[in-house]
């Protein structure tokens, strides 16, 4: 169970504009499988910064980050998307679903880009994960019939359709109410126990961090 | 990116507009460039063999063997008493008909009379023509607007008037009209019909006669030939063509492509507006996609750095905004292509009747489908490139920055 599927080797990162601001510095650590972490630190630090270029979104970093044992550095923008594609599932502070497309062809998506499973498996494994998340009875409305939590619900079941290594969450409870936090957070922890899936949360409330398996917690750029 | 099913609409419209425009315009161009050419090439040899009288190219000081390096200031020089007949034409007529580039030759006489009206002469042209060659080759009859063509092969001594000639002379169907030669002969004819070319200085002064009444008329013998027609089967032949029988015969040759340049760059320049006015419309329903789609872009940026971080490259979304560039342009060109041939047929029922044109009832439409083709390409070539730039800008979204700009 101790396979390592996430590492930052040196890490570091420079802003250049306007001045160059050094906001990594030597970042080391490992994710392993089923691993709960969440990144705590002050605004600022630099936690969302390495978020981003752990989930290979920003390639413009020293050092080097190893998913599933392989290196991200010197791969094109198009293998990039893939690795993000199948092995990474995203959920972010702001919902950005597809207001054009039903829940459920939301969460197919990417499912339908990683072209691993017909279209009508894809929507069946999207129904089975949309009833995970208890959200199955509004499959077929739009996204902007749902409510907020409903909405963060639904972002969760589209990082969960390609059963991805590890799923990436930037505040993904910051813009939600207490009763509505306390369901995604239940929903992680579920996955994390129930489904051995690894999580990586980025947030700032403690309370919610205190509750991982593991906490990061970061100021100035380093790992403390 | 359905939503914006409404600017999608737009720009579909403005592309099946340019496209309907481009392909009307350019039909009723060219429908309008055949008839008037027609009016041309219909009626003229494509190559014109004829003696011209002129002084000669090398006068004998010219030749001669003792002058030649002095410096020769005879400018008054006269043309010497020639006849305007071909001689040995007979022989020449066999010989083109043995040619296999030309598709008929047709022999004319081309003569200078006076036109007696009472006590008015009126000048004029009398040509002489051989009625069926003539019919075959350049639609004679469908410039005699009364009358029967044929009747002036059937009946002896009779002529065929140019409209405004016989309104002028007040001569009917039946009646029988005077001439009088420029060697001083005069001659009876019946008129048998008019004709009607469109072009009023020819309508004025010209007429028709066979050419047995014509040689007649001048007293001449029955191998008398002014002028030999020659109709190619490519006309674009005609200039090498009229070089080479220019010098075989000795003969002046001219080409319908010298004769009539004026309408030759008509032609062309009226076609290159149509071009360009059509171009320009469909470039313009391009920049309208090209906008349109950029604020689609600018809009959906949320969406885009979503798809993107959830593993579509920036080619996929390339892909997905050329598809859509391409979606307006195709719809919309199709059905420009279809409102285009609709109105085309529209304009070819509207009547146009003009006294100019006695063959032409209705405005002329060229239905080519060369007009089409180049519509259809040119629609999904505009769009193409209007859908390019936008959406190797939305290919170059960076989903970081949008994300993070949250």
């Amino acid at each position: 169970m101790d396979q390592i599927i996430l590492e930052a080797k040196a890490v570091s990162k420079y802003f250049h504009d306007p001045v160059t601001v050094q906001v990594l510095t030597d970042i080391n650590f490992s994710i392993n499988r089923g691993d709960f972490v969440s990144v705590i630190g002050k605004s600022g630090c630099g936690k969302s910064t390495l978020l981003y270029i752990l989930s290979t979104m920003d390639t413009d970093y020293a050092g080097d980050i190893l998913i599933d044992g392989e290196s991200m550095r010197n791969k094109k923008e198009a293998d990039l998307a893939r690795v993000r594609n199948e092995k990474i599932g995203f959920v972010f502070q702001f919902h950005y679903l597809l207001n054009e497309f039903s829940v459920l062809k939301n969460v197919m998506l990417p499912g339908l880009k990683l072209e691993k499973y017909s279209e009508k498996e894809v929507e069946h494994r999207a129904y089975e994960k949309l009833k995970i998340l208890g959200i199955e009875s509004e499959a077929l409305k739009k996204p902007n019939q749902v409510s907020g939590g409903q909405k963060q619900r639904v972002a969760i079941a589209r990082a969960l359709i390609n059963d991805p290594l590890i799923i990436m969450g930037d505040e993904p409870t910051g813009n939600l109410d207490k009763k509505n936090s306390e369901i995604v957070f239940d929903i992680f922890k579920e996955l994390a126990d129930v489904y051995n899936q690894s999580l990586l949360i980025v947030t700032h409330d403690n309370e919610f961090a205190l509750r991982t398996d593991r906490i990061i917690e970061m100021e100035d750029g380093r790992i403390l | 990116m359905l939503a914006r099913l409404k600017q999608t609409i737009v720009a579909a419209v403005g592309v099946t507009f340019s496209i309907t425009m481009f392909v009307t315009l350019l039909s009723f161009m060219s429908g309008l460039n055949d008839l008037l050419d027609g009016l041309i090439i219909n009626r003229t040899a494509h190559i014109r063999l004829y003696n011209e009288i002129k002084p000669s190219d090398l006068q004998p000081v010219n030749l001669s063997e003792t002058y030649k390096t002095y410096h020769n200031f005879v400018s008054s020089v006269k043309p010497k008493k020639e006849r305007l007949q071909i001689y040995n034409n007979g022989a020449i007529m066999d010989f083109l008909r043995t040619d296999k580039r030309i598709s008929g030759i047709a022999p004319k006489i081309t003569t200078q009379v006076f036109y007696n009206v009472g006590a008015i002469d009126l000048t004029g042209v009398i040509n002489g023509i051989d009625v069926e060659a003539e019919n075959r080759l350049f639609l004679f009859q469908d410039y005699v607007t009364e009358g029967n063509y044929i009747d002036l092969k059937n009946t002896p001594n009779s002529i065929i008037l140019g409209k405004g000639l016989a309104e002028k002379m007040l001569a009917d169907i039946g009646d029988i009209i005077q001439v009088t030669t420029a060697k001083g002969e005069r001659m009876q004819l019946k008129v048998v019909g008019y004709f009607q070319s469109g072009l009023q200085d020819i309508d004025n002064a010209q007429s028709y006669a066979s050419i047995n009444t014509t040689q007649k008329l001048l007293g001449e013998s029955g191998t008398y030939i002014t002028d030999i027609q020659i109709k190619l089967k490519d006309i674009t032949l005609a200039p090498d063509i009229a070089k080479e029988y220019q010098k075989l015969f000795d003969l002046e040759a001219i080409d319908i492509q010298t004769a009539n340049s004026q309408f030759e760059t008509g032609s062309s320049v009226r076609t290159l507006i149509s071009y360009s006015v059509g171009i320009t419309l469909l470039i313009v329903a391009g920049f309208g996609i090209y906008n349109i789609l950029n604020m689609m872009i600018y809009e959906k940026m949320d969406s885009i750095a979503i798809l993107k971080a959830t593993g579509f490259s920036g080619r996929d979304v390339n892909r997905i905004f050329i598809g859509i560039a391409l979606t307006i342009g195709v719809l919309g060109g199709i059905l420009g292509l279809i409102l285009g041939f609709g109105l085309s047929v529209a304009i070819d029922q509207i009547p146009f009747n003009t006294a100019a044109l006695p063959t032409i009832k209705t405005y002329p439409i060229n239905y080519n489908p060369r007009f089409y083709v180049i519509g259809a390409v040119f629609s999904i070539v505009t769009t193409y490139f209007a859908g390019f730039f936008p959406s190797r800008k939305a290919s170059k979204i960076d989903p970081v920055i949008i994300i993070r700009g949250k």
